[in-house]
């Protein structure tokens, strides 16, 4: 089928010359807590596409919690901990420094050697190898950022993932998964009709997502190597996908032919069960992460709130009591708080609500900000946003302090889904 | 961002798009690296061994277009024929069919009791004020409601199916109400066209 081979041919390019990502980092407070490190250039044979030591840098100051210093003043490079003369770093005050390199082996792979030295006790911290594919060295980088990050801050880093988010670009919609620094922009699937509601699986292989290909709401999930299957084409509306944190199980919405309902379905499509039935609207189901709670927002009480029940159905309880308006529940991955989107003041913004308190914090400062994705570890949301007339990444920091923006020029960004961990 | 790897990126993937024309029958997928995690130092050990896995350089993309079917001499297309108007505006917040449009409603009913094999996909739309899938919601309210008015004029709930657009046919970025008016509204689509 050559036709079919040229169109992935030509939208490839377009992909490749449209939609990269473009990051603008933007953060506001929280210095005082910054870690000073030194990461020092890796030695690099050959020609390789990316500098590995950049990738880890930038990695590190967008997280807003590092402090990158300049190493222009010092004039060696070691590339092992054993090159390491530590009385020529001790005036840059860093509080750890990383030296590495990235080796070409026979067979086209690559073997990259990392080590992490604490300055002051002129020990070493951990170190790792790995032998990869050259275009594995991205990837890499950011589990080596997150083993920095790890060591340092005693929390699970976030850079090894991908995120997922929707593109719509000269009459088109696109799903596209990026590395969560949104280089390596990918589609893997495009449409003349809306895509929307992208849904990771717990594994990161599959996403589920809502296609109107067909004139109306249809679930697909596609697995990243490209085998798309239908999940859900039943009568009406099959819409808001929530993998169970098994992944063997889905919360979905069906219409049939009345108001959205929340249904469960295996992964398989089999199974199909009404989890609540009410005569109001009902939708946006989200799992916690111990599987025992299914949040949903529902404008039952007149106004949309989020409400809870349990995975098994049964009474319904509300969670959210502030503002008029609460949309898009998703729980942190410790299950403590809930995210979600509040009209504040007709602006629609990312607010967090602590389970425990019940107290609520306004987290963006957007107008129209819609879909909030927590990170892996819990510390970033994800939301989209918009700059001007065009949809924009944007995330901030599950205190607030830290800001960042992710845009595409020309281009119209929503929906963003952060994927897990890459293992 | 100034990218430097720009081109060589977009020669990769220019490399990956002639791959994926060239070698139909090859597969494509690189198998997860064996990733060995040596220790570089006896107490240095953090993790066991891990694989750089889901590695999205293989993404594959689907391409997903219908195609749609027209055909001549059908009522339903006749610009000069009631049939063909196909939207149902609504006010703010609201799914009641206003007069205006009964009229309309009455001729679609009348159509599909008289072609029971003719089937009709009611597309609910709103504005974009809200998240998307709560619009998608709202939108099937809409579509819902004017089901209801075609059941009340004797059409089977056979030869109807409501769905909602949501936001998603909006006007992108209305900035006043006569923009955002267009956007609440029911599309009447038969099923083929």
């Amino acid at each position: 089928m050559p036709i079919l081979r040229l169109t992935v041919f030509f939208t490839a390019l377009l992909v490749a010359s449209l939609a990269h990502a473009a990051l603008e980092i933007e953060i506001s407070g929280g210095s005082a807590q910054q870690v000073p490190v030194v990461i020092v250039p890796f030695f690099q044979t050959g020609t390789s596409a990316d500098n590995i030591s950049n990738i880890i840098a930038a990695d590190l100051k967008r997280s807003g919690l590092f402090r990158v210093l300049e190493i222009g003043g010092v004039s060696s490079r070691p590339a092992d901990i054993s090159q390491i003369k530590y009385a020529e770093w001790l005036a840059l005050q860093a509080q750890a420094m990383a030296v590495g390199k990235v080796e070409t082996l026979p067979g086209n792979r690559l073997n990259v050697t990392f080590q992490l030295a604490d300055v002051l006790k002129q020990t070493q911290l951990t170190g790792m190898q790995y032998n990869i594919a050259p275009n594995q060295l991205r990837t890499a980088a950011h589990k080596i950022a997150d083993v920095i990050y790890q060591k340092l801050t005693g929390e699970t880093g976030n850079f090894a993932s991908h995120i997922a988010y929707i593109t719509k670009a000269n009459g088109r919609y696109a799903l596209q998964v990026s590395d969560a620094d949104g280089e390596n922009p990918l589609t893997m699937v495009s449409s003349k009709e809306p895509i929307i509601s992208p849904a990771w699986s717990p594994d990161g292989n599959k996403i589920a997502y809502v296609s109107f290909e067909k004139k109306k709401p249809i679930i697909f999930v596609q697995s990243l190597s490209g085998q798309r299957s239908v999940l859900a084409s039943f009568k009406g509306n099959n819409s808001a996908p929530a993998w169970s944190p098994d992944g063997t199980k889905l919360a979905i919405v069906l219409t049939y032919a009345a108001n959205s309902q929340v249904y469960t379905i295996n992964a398989d499509g089999t199974n199909l069960k009404q989890l609540i039935k009410s005569g109001a609207i009902d939708t946006e189901p989200t799992w916690s992460p111990d599987a025992n709670w299914i949040y949903f927002s529902s404008d039952r009480g007149g106004r949309p709130q989020i409400y809870k029940v349990s995975s098994a159905g049964g009474e319904v309880q509300r969670v959210t009591f502030e503002g008029t308006y609460n949309l898009s529940p998703r729980l942190s991955p410790d299950g403590k708080s809930l995210a979600m989107i509040r009209n504040d003041g007709g602006k629609f913004r990312v607010a967090l609500q602590d389970l425990t308190s019940g107290q609520v914090q306004v987290l963006s400062d957007g107008a129209q900000d819609e879909s909030p994705s927590f990170a892996p570890n819990g510390r970033m949301i994800l939301y989209a946003t918009r700059t001007g007339e065009h949809g924009a990444l944007a995330a901030v920091s599950a205190d607030g302090r830290v800001k960042q923006h992710l845009n595409e020029a020309g281009g119209d960004m929503r929906e963003p889904a952060w994927g897990p961990l890459i293992k | 961002m100034n990218n430097p790897t720009w081109n060589t990126k977009l020669l990769s993937t220019l490399v990956l798009a002639l791959l994926l024309a060239a070698c139909k029958s090859m597969p494509m997928v690189d198998k997860p690296a064996a990733v060995e995690d040596k220790s570089l130092s006896a107490q240095a050990v953090t993790k066991p061994a891990e694989a750089v896995s889901a590695d999205t350089s293989v993404v594959k993309e689907v391409v997903v277009d219908g195609n749609a079917t027209t055909s001549a001499n059908n009522p339903l297309k006749d610009p000069n024929n009631i049939l063909s108007k196909r939207h149902v505006y609504f006010d703010f917040d609201s799914d009641a069919v206003k007069a205006e449009f009964r009229p309309m409603v009455e001729a679609h009913a009348k159509y599909l009791s008289e072609n029971r094999s003719a089937k009709v996909i009611l597309q609910g739309n709103t504005d974009e004020r809200g998240t998307r899938e709560y619009n998608l919601s709202l939108g099937q309210r809409r579509s819902v409601s004017v089901k209801k008015s075609l059941n009340l004029l004797g059409v089977q709930d056979a030869q109807i199916e409501t769905v909602s657009f949501g936001e998603e046919k909006a006007t992108g970025a209305c900035a006043d109400e006569a923009c955002s008016k267009q956007n609440r509204r029911v599309d009447v689509v038969y099923e083929n066209e």
